[in-house]
């Protein structure tokens, strides 16, 4: 729910991501809508297997096939990009969309220096000298942190630690100045003593760049330190988007407050962590009605029949029949 | 650097007197050395002789020494069909037996990789389905079928180009080249395909394997999320990536080619070093034999050593130091 | 109670690979067209091959059943032809047909046998070498690379020449067949050693190993009745592609002079003695076992190509 006067940065609207298989076409991405401000952090949190990553996937274009977008719309400042031909996709991405993979040790060649691979994003996209490009990409890596950079910027990426590449990697997504980072699970593959300074750099950096942020990720720590609003996805739908600080604090939906309630807090009284029983159901399994409603503890008789759609609950919007006008939930 | 060298270099000396150790064996136990060289109605008293003069009552350890000496001259002896140094009957062919090779590689590598990459960016398509069926085709033709094939086609039925020999040679120096005369190429064309046919269809396969597995890498995913061209990325990253494992393999291949020469020399009567070794098996003739054997495995070793090296060169991941202490490249 | 644990663990594996043979497998091979045609053509001239000696018009080794009249001749289709020889005849009056069905027989005999021998030294090779690790590991491995640095044709050839010039014909001719497998098999052991040893590898590390340790059996039970079973899949791969390999070497060595004799000729074989023909125009004396060749080369290559992507796991 955004109450600027700005037109949002990103509109997805719709969204549907299938995926035809040997046994049948399976529907990972169901019917998403959400939009992201300039300058703000969007968070979408859910359990592996609920769609983010592929929503992620979708909005730059990088679908892998046979994947492919089935309907809805994807607008970047109000131009549709998920119907474009492949030169014009190659000119928003990077340029207008940044993206940050998981796995350091995989996301970069290990053929060039990392110096060559941020001068050939940046003269990809920006025409200027080779000089010029080097000089910025030095300013970068001293921005993502990473000491000596004259030095290092002619260094390959093996010689760098996990948390360094990771830095590279941020500085490499906004090399090209875009307005929208897309982070996946940008932290999950380091050690978790490394795992906030990566965020932090993330998080400042785009700041700095001027760039929004999808923070894709099943850790509900980071978002509750790092995101401004945040989605919930479950089973291939938006379950509950809303401020950060609301679905902290007083979430709507069972499944975001189970979520909540599994996430330890230091100085809280000591009562067990809230488990949600049972497990997300397989994309070719998906329950009728409310995706949710077998483990869901308030589940009614709507819910197995009916499939909710979004609906504005307390300071949140909520795909749940318990937050229907008229239900006394 | 020095200790991996050095390392390598020992290993090689090691696999050398292990192949002399088997050319030595052929020489004293391959029927007997003195029949060998004198005829059946010389008496015994002269062989006892014989063999007292050539060593031949010496301890193993000792004729293996002097073995071992006279070859690293290059004193393979005479050869038992026609009396001819050894040494000076192969370096004779060893230039027929180098171009022949040579021009395979280079047809090999001119189709493979260009084809081997388009089919590796395309990955279906009809040029692409072709690919793999001449491919599949390449591979399963057994070479002396190729040459047979061809000779019939273009020597036999449309009498284009010769079936056998080299045509006109140029003596350089010590040096014969077929490549200066019209003869001497149309003679190379039918023999560098047969040989080339197989390096040239495990080029493609290799290279499109390659070029598929790169393909799908996170870091070239990584690439087109920042915007990078398609045509960057894949002639510019990709192929930098793809080429490097294939370069070590053709090295690596062209000892196999070497040897492959064997048949194609034997096929069109290629007068190379292969046909040689053929003719000396047929024989019985030991020390052609021997020195066929002993160079081929030094230019195995060799090459074995250089692509090594240059595997090392080329990747920026690898290091020389820790090399040294253990442990192959791939 | 130990052999219990034993049994139960072992048919777990098992009944792991009769269900991925089951499912994708069989699924993968129905909606293959190429894999069918490639099976139906490697079982054909399987079935060739065995039962030659009862459905080949002629048996071509028996002398006295050739007449010298009918040697040369074309085949069936050429005015000149007889229709009892479909292919034509050789310049012995052997009908080019029985001549390919026998030597069909040769040639596979040879390719199943060396395979079998390369299976048998690569497996063990690359089980002790990955499952005992150390000295022993360091060893084999250092072999393998030696045997690598030389191609196997050369190998096999070298060994086949060497009896060639020690034994006299007519011993060399009797036991060329086995000499052959010999040859063939050892040249080609490498492949499956390495496979094997990484895949020991990383089974070793894995907890049903150790419990298995822990139940007292022995390294060797443990490596034969839980590690070698997961070696299946890959290995069964790699003996197709080897066998079209071991098919090709035999049948260039053959040709070469160094192979089958012309007593009890090979595909290849076949080939050569053909070959003297060709510039006299007897074409189809040399022509017919090419094919045949290539076209048993190609199907076992195909059926490889198939079973490999099938069971590549990346590519489900």
């Amino acid at each position: 729910m955004n109450d600027t006067h700005k037109p949002p940065l990103l509109e997805v609207k719709n969204l549907r991501i299938e995926f035809p298989t040997r046994h049948g076409t399976l529907t990972p991405v169901h019917d998403v809508s959400f939009s992201v401000d300039a300058g703000e952090v969007l968070g979408v949190v859910g359990e592996s297997g609920a769609g983010k990553s592929m929503t992620g996937s979708a909005i730059i274009g990088l679908l892998e096939p046979p994947g492919r977008i089935a309907g809805g719309e994807i607008r970047l400042n109000g131009e549709r990009i998920d119907n474009l031909g492949p030169a014009a996709l190659s000119r928003v991405r990077g340029r207008k969309i940044g993206m940050v993979f998981q796995d350091p040790l995989t996301s970069l060649n290990p053929l060039f220096t990392v110096g060559q691979q941020l001068v050939q994003t940046i003269r990809a996209h920006c025409d200027i000298s080779e000089k010029a490009s080097r000089q910025r990409a030095i300013e970068l890596l001293d921005g993502v942190g990473i000491p000596a950079p004259q030095r290092r910027i002619d260094q390959y990426p093996h010689q760098f630690s996990g948390g360094m590449r990771q830095r590279v990697v941020i500085a490499l997504s906004l090399c090209a100045e875009p307005s929208l980072v897309i982070a996946d699970e940008p932290t999950t593959a380091l050690d978790v003593s490394i795992q906030a300074q990566i965020i932090d750099v993330l998080k400042r950096m785009c700041r700095e760049h001027g760039a929004s942020v999808i923070l894709i990720t099943h850790d509900m720590g980071v978002i509750a330190e790092t995101a401004d609003r945040v989605a919930v996805m479950y089973a291939g739908k938006i379950v509950e988007i809303g401020p950060v600080r609301t679905l902290v604090k007083q979430a709507s939906h069972p499944y975001t407050q189970g979520l909540m309630g599994s996430i330890p807090v230091v100085g809280r009284k000591r009562e067990r962590l809230v488990q949600i029983e049972g497990a997300m159901p397989r994309l070719s399994d998906i329950p009728t009605g409310c995706a949710f409603h077998p483990r869901c503890p308030q589940a009614f008789d709507t819910c197995r029949r009916e499939t909710p759609v979004l609906m504005p609950a307390q300071a949140s919007s909520t795909a749940c029949w318990l937050y229907r006008e008229g239900h006394n939930g | 650097m020095l200790p991996f060298l050095l390392k390598r270099l020992f290993q090689a000396l090691i696999v050398m007197l292990v192949v002399a150790l088997v050319a030595f064996s052929l020489f004293r136990y391959v029927g007997d050395p003195i029949n060998n060289m004198v005829g059946e109605e010389v008496g015994n008293e002269y062989r006892q002789q014989l063999r007292e003069e050539l060593g031949l009552s010496d301890p193993i350890l000792v004729q293996f020494t002097s073995f071992v000496q006279r070859i690293a001259v290059g004193d393979f002896g005479v050869s038992f069909r026609n009396a001819v140094p050894v040494s000076e009957l192969l370096m004779e062919r060893l230039p027929a037996t180098l171009e022949l090779v040579m021009c395979a590689t280079i047809l090999a590598l001119l189709i493979g990789i260009p084809f081997g990459v388009y089919s590796g960016i395309h990955r279906r398509g009809l040029l692409t389905g072709i690919v793999q069926v001449v491919s599949l085709a390449g591979l399963s033709l057994p070479s002396f079928v190729v040459g047979i094939l061809l000779i019939l086609l273009f020597s036999v039925q449309l009498g284009w180009l010769p079936s056998y020999g080299r045509g006109e040679v140029v003596k350089l120096g010590d040096w014969s080249t077929g490549l200066l005369t019209l003869s001497g190429l149309k003679s190379l064309i039918l023999p560098s395909i047969t040989l080339g046919l197989f390096q040239m269809t495990l080029i493609m396969r290799l290279v499109r394997a390659e070029m598929l597995e790169v393909l799908r890498t996170d870091y070239i995913k990584f690439s087109r999320a920042r915007g990078l061209s398609d045509k960057v990325i894949h002639f510019k990253l990709a192929l930098k990536n793809t080429l490097i494992p294939v370069v070590t393999i053709m090295g690596l291949q062209i000892g196999s080619l070497i040897a492959f020469a064997i048949v194609t020399e034997t096929v069109f009567q290629w007068p190379g070093m292969g046909l040689l070794f053929i003719q000396a098996i047929n024989f019985g003739d030991v020390p052609v034999m021997a020195c066929y054997l002993v160079l081929i495995s030094l230019m195995f070793v060799a090459i074995n050593l250089i692509v090594d090296l240059l595997y090392y060169a080329i990747d920026p991941r690898l290091d020389w130091n820790s090399a040294a202490a253990g442990g192959h490249a791939k | 109670m130990r052999r219990l644990a034993a049994l139960r663990v072992g048919s777990r594996t098992w009944s792991r690979i009769h269900r991925i043979y089951d499912s994708d497998l069989s699924w993968s091979f129905r909606h293959s067209p190429l894999a069918i045609v490639a099976g139906l053509m490697t079982l054909g001239l399987l079935l060739i091959a065995v039962f030659a000696p009862w459905i080949s018009p002629q048996n071509p080794f028996d002398v006295s059943s050739l007449s010298l009249l009918d040697s040369e001749l074309p085949p069936a289709w050429d005015p000149e032809g007889d229709a009892r020889y479909l292919l034509g005849t050789d310049v012995q009056g052997r009908d080019v047909i029985s001549t390919i069905m026998y030597g069909l027989r040769i040639s596979l005999v040879v390719g199943f046998c060396s395979v079998m021998l390369s299976l048998a030294l690569g497996v063990s090779a690359g089980l002790a070498a990955g499952y005992a690790g150390g000295w022993i590991d360091a060893f084999i491995m250092r072999i393998a690379d030696i045997k690598l640095s030389f191609p196997a044709i050369l190998i096999a050839l070298l060994v086949n020449g060497i009896a060639r010039t020690l034994l006299p014909r007519e011993v060399f001719n009797e036991l060329a067949l086995w000499i052959l497998v010999f040859s063939i098999g050892i040249s080609n052991w490498v492949q499956y050693a390495r496979t094997v040893r990484s895949l020991t590898m990383v089974e070793k590390s894995k907890e049903y190993v150790q419990a298995a340790h822990i139940l007292g059996q022995s390294s060797l039970f443990v490596a034969t009745r839980h590690i070698l079973p997961n070696t299946v899949g890959p290995i069964t791969v790699l003996a197709t592609i080897n066998l079209a390999l071991a098919i090709l070497t035999e049948a260039t060595l053959s040709f070469l002079g160094v192979g089958m004799p012309p007593t009890t000729p090979s595909l290849g074989t076949l080939v050569r003695v053909g070959n003297e023909y060709i510039l006299s125009g007897l074409w189809w004396v040399v022509i017919f076992p090419s094919i045949t060749l290539v076209l048993l080369v190609l199907a076992v290559n195909l059926l490889g190509d198939w079973l490999r992507d099938a069971l590549n796991p990346k590519l489900r």
